[in-house]
């Protein structure tokens, strides 16, 4: 093995807990950590500032002075929200994302002229211009990360173009692309040309923090679910976010062939997003108004407690570059069906499995796991063998050999 | 004398489909996959019997009419009958050749390739029975010699036998149970009188049935010369040498073109060249030699996986609860006289579908030890479950009409 421990790496990423929004930050942290542990040095540079009392092993730059907030500038939400939450002119003009991208990209210019890292590894498109400044203007090796591609986030639709050319451009400029799943990885080839052999897979694992932590689950959190469980009920749950790139009409339409033949059937959807109330007015419409549960926006250990609660957990996403919600529903004990087109059900052989728009497939799913309680425990108790197995230790030397082969390759 | 007793078994099991829930109730034809579909019985059987069945009968029967002292043992399960009946007749007429010219014979077994021995003693000998008059009417033979499912095999079931009146049963040669023992000689089953037991010599019949076409194997290629020189070391041990096999050794789970046929045309002649070597049938070799010492197999014995036990097929909580709930419903099911659903249920207790529902290496995502109908264990045991419930719902009916 090469000289790890003197490996220096400039880390591009748009968040860190305790200011992520997703799963992103959640796994760049792990990620970070895990390669620290074998001595790599690395500067992970954020586009706002604040503090991040988890990441201390590491060096936390802050390419901006704005509130964590405003990082995601009006991509994703509505201008005026902005506008409330960030009075200041001064920092009014930073409300377009792309205007934190052009201010990223500065400050990357500004560093480099100082810093010369070994490798530089930029998470996903909101980073891939600054990565590619590094590339062409310093010659450093750059390894594109993809957690998700604008094809995942837009489901079946096109998506933002400006995003997709973001995208073609940091992954063409890349040394080496990293991607969460072999589905991500054939997104990758297929739709943005990328031969196979510039693409490795390298799966995520879950938060190191979920199997240590002193989580109890108290069964009187939700009284109600409860009650209905002892009842005979079966609870059905999912999590994230309510758009298209989740499957939730598909999963709706399920519930109601289900619930037709298992009335005794809840469905729990937690999360929020712009289809809430679409999804609202569907389950109306399908007759199953009672049977589904809109919980908000939860996460913590209200999020847990649903994950305790519940005895399926259906990730039924049209498209899921990996789908981390699937593992911390098994670390607790849920039986699992996973659409084939998540990238977790690359890892995970203990689960049922359909194609998400096959709903009779998923209700045939859901009803044999609520009617048979020997496929529901056997379901329960293989997934927890296994769901495990990738750890951020491994995802760290996988991420090590790859720094190694691109330097090499360099030099 | 030293002697090849080569036997080989024939099967291929009645498939269950993708059988939804939404159709229980609307829709009996659970073993009617669409051509195209992942459990088509018409086209897994056509395509095996394009890959193996005709070249290898073929060879067999080309070999029989060549070398007058060439002989084979076969076993057909009558789940592999009623297909080859509706889709390769012509397989049936070729056997029933072979079988007439008095050097091939055939084994007796289960009809349905079921456990049921571990399961319902009734239902078993009832399935044996069948097996035996179809066989009868196919082939004009009475089997003389009784293999199990999966070669499956205790001391009980050696009692069985022996008191049933077949002359030999046929087990695997597993070293915990024969020690020093060598599996070249024949043997009787404790506390029997006279029937006498077979054991597979199981090194020299992987190294065709497993091992032959593997090329990280430090003895690729395997030559008929290196072949018969084994053989020929081995027949220090014991002068009966048990070939057991799968037939679809030949051309199925070794390809053509890992020269297997080749290798079978060959090797029959090579070793009939030698004055003192054999070919027998099973019958033959019970009468060899008299029993050179009596075997004990208490805990179950097979020919699967490195255990050697049943726990392929019933070692999972699914596996368990899908034959309980099977043989549970089995007094309701013949007191109908229906034919047809008596025939559905007993498709049903092949062994091969609790195999599908094994999880044992599952995990380790070791699938391709596991050629499976069915995309995971979990959904061969919920369609099971689905068609289960339809015959549930078809007792339903009768008992109301």
């Amino acid at each position: 093995m090469l000289k790890l421990n003197m490996m220096k790496i400039l880390m591009l990423g748009w968040e860190l807990p305790p200011h992520n929004s997703g799963g992103l930050g959640v796994a760049c942290l792990n990620m970070a950590r895990a390669l620290s542990k074998y001595g790599v040095k690395i500067d992970f540079v954020v586009p706002y500032s604040a503090e991040h009392p988890e990441a201390s092993f590491m060096h936390v730059i802050a390419a901006t002075h704005l509130d964590p907030i405003a990082r995601y500038g009006g991509a994703y939400e509505s201008n005026s929200i902005y506008e409330q939450i960030i009075p200041t002119a001064d920092e009014a003009k930073y409300v377009s994302i792309r205007d934190i991208q052009h201010s990223y990209c500065e400050f990357i210019e500004g560093f480099l002229k100082t810093h010369r890292p070994d490798v530089v590894h930029a998470h996903d498109w909101l980073t891939f211009e600054a990565g590619i400044i590094a590339k062409k203007q310093h010659d450093l090796p750059l390894i594109a990360h993809v957690h998700a591609t604008e094809f995942d986030r837009a489901g079946a639709h096109a998506g933002n173009p400006i995003i997709h050319e973001v995208e073609q451009e940091g992954l063409i400029a890349a040394d080496k692309i990293i991607a969460v799943s072999e589905a991500t990885k054939r997104i990758i080839h297929d739709n943005y040309h990328i031969p196979l052999n510039k693409i490795d897979v390298v799966y995520n694992s879950l938060d190191e923090g979920y199997n240590t932590s002193n989580y109890h689950f108290k069964e009187d959190t939700y009284d109600y679910l409860q009650k209905m469980k002892a009842s005979g009920y079966t609870i059905v749950s999912t999590v994230g976010r309510f758009t298209v790139q989740k499957g939730l009409h598909n999963l709706l339409h399920a519930a109601a062939l289900a619930v037709h033949k298992n009335p005794k059937l809840l469905f729990i959807l937690a999360g929020d997003g712009e289809e809430r109330n679409e999804l609202v007015k569907l389950s109306a419409d399908l007759g199953i108004g009672k049977n589904v549960i809109f919980t908000g926006f939860i996460r913590g250990k209200r999020l847990r407690d649903i994950y305790s609660l519940s005895d399926i957990f259906v990730m039924s996403s049209v498209s899921e570059p990996f789908g981390l919600t699937a593992l911390e529903a098994a670390h607790h004990g849920d039986a699992l069906i996973l659409t084939k087109q998540s990238g977790v059900s690359e890892i995970i052989w203990s689960a049922m499995k359909y194609d998400f728009w096959d709903e009779r497939k998923l209700a045939d799913e859901i009803l044999a796991i609520a009617n048979s309680q020997t496929l529901r425990q056997t379901l329960q108790q293989n997934v927890l063998h296994e769901y495990n197995k990738i750890s951020w230790d491994q995802v760290a030397k996988k991420c090590m050999k790859i720094y190694n082969n691109v330097k090499h390759k360099r030099n | 004398m030293r002697a090849i007793c080569l036997y080989l078994h024939i099967h291929q099991p009645v498939r269950y489909r993708e059988y939804s829930i939404f159709d229980v109730g609307n829709d009996h034809h659970y073993f009617d996959d669409d051509y195209y579909g992942r459990q088509s019985n018409e086209r897994i059987f056509k395509k095996v019997a394009d890959k193996s069945y005709y070249p290898m009968l073929s060879l067999l029967e080309d070999s029989i009419n060549r070398y007058p002292s060439f002989k084979f043992s076969l076993s057909i399960t009558g789940t592999w009958l009623d297909q080859a009946e509706r889709w390769t007749p012509e397989l049936i007429a070729q056997i029933r050749r072979l079988v007439d010219t008095g050097r091939v014979e055939i084994v007796s077994e289960t009809y349905y390739h079921s456990l049921a021995f571990f399961s319902n003693l009734e239902e078993f000998n009832e399935q044996v029975k069948l097996h035996t008059e179809k066989i009868k009417t196919l082939f004009g033979v009475t089997p003389q010699v009784f293999r199990n499912t999966e070669f499956a095999y205790n001391d009980q079931l050696a009692k069985w036998a022996d008191e049933a009146g077949y002359k030999g049963i046929l087990a695997e040669g597993w070293d915990k149970i024969l020690g020093w023992r060598s599996p070249n000689h024949v043997y009787q089953p404790i506390g029997c009188k006279n029937i006498k037991l077979l054991l597979k010599n199981y090194r020299l019949s992987d190294d065709i049935a497993f091992r032959f076409s593997n090329r990280s194997w430090g003895e690729w290629p395997l030559t008929v010369p290196k072949y018969q020189r084994w053989v020929d070391d081995d027949c220090l041990r014991g002068p009966l040498i048990n070939l057991f096999m799968d037939f679809e050794t030949f051309g199925e789970h070794q390809w053509k073109d890992t020269g297997i046929f080749d290798f079978m045309r060959n090797l029959i002649p090579s070793w009939l060249s030698e004055y003192e070597n054999k070919f027998i049938t099973v019958s033959e070799a019970c009468e060899l030699e008299p029993p050179v010492d009596a075997i004990s197999m208490p805990e179950t014995v097979t020919w699967a996986d490195t255990e050697r036990d049943l726990s392929a097929w019933a070692s999972n909580a699914m596996q368990n609860s899908a034959m309980s709930d099977l043989y549970n419903m089995r007094d309701s099911v013949l007191a109908t006289d229906d034919l047809e659903l008596i025939r559905d249920w007993r498709y049903l207790t092949t062994s091969d579908h609790p195999y599908s529902m094994c999880t044992k290496y599952w995990h380790d995502g070791d699938v391709h030890a596991y050629f499976s109908a069915y995309a995971s264990p979990y959904e061969s045991f919920m369609y099971f479950e689905n068609v289960l419930r339809d015959l549930d719902y078809r007792l339903e009916i009768k008992n109301h009409r």
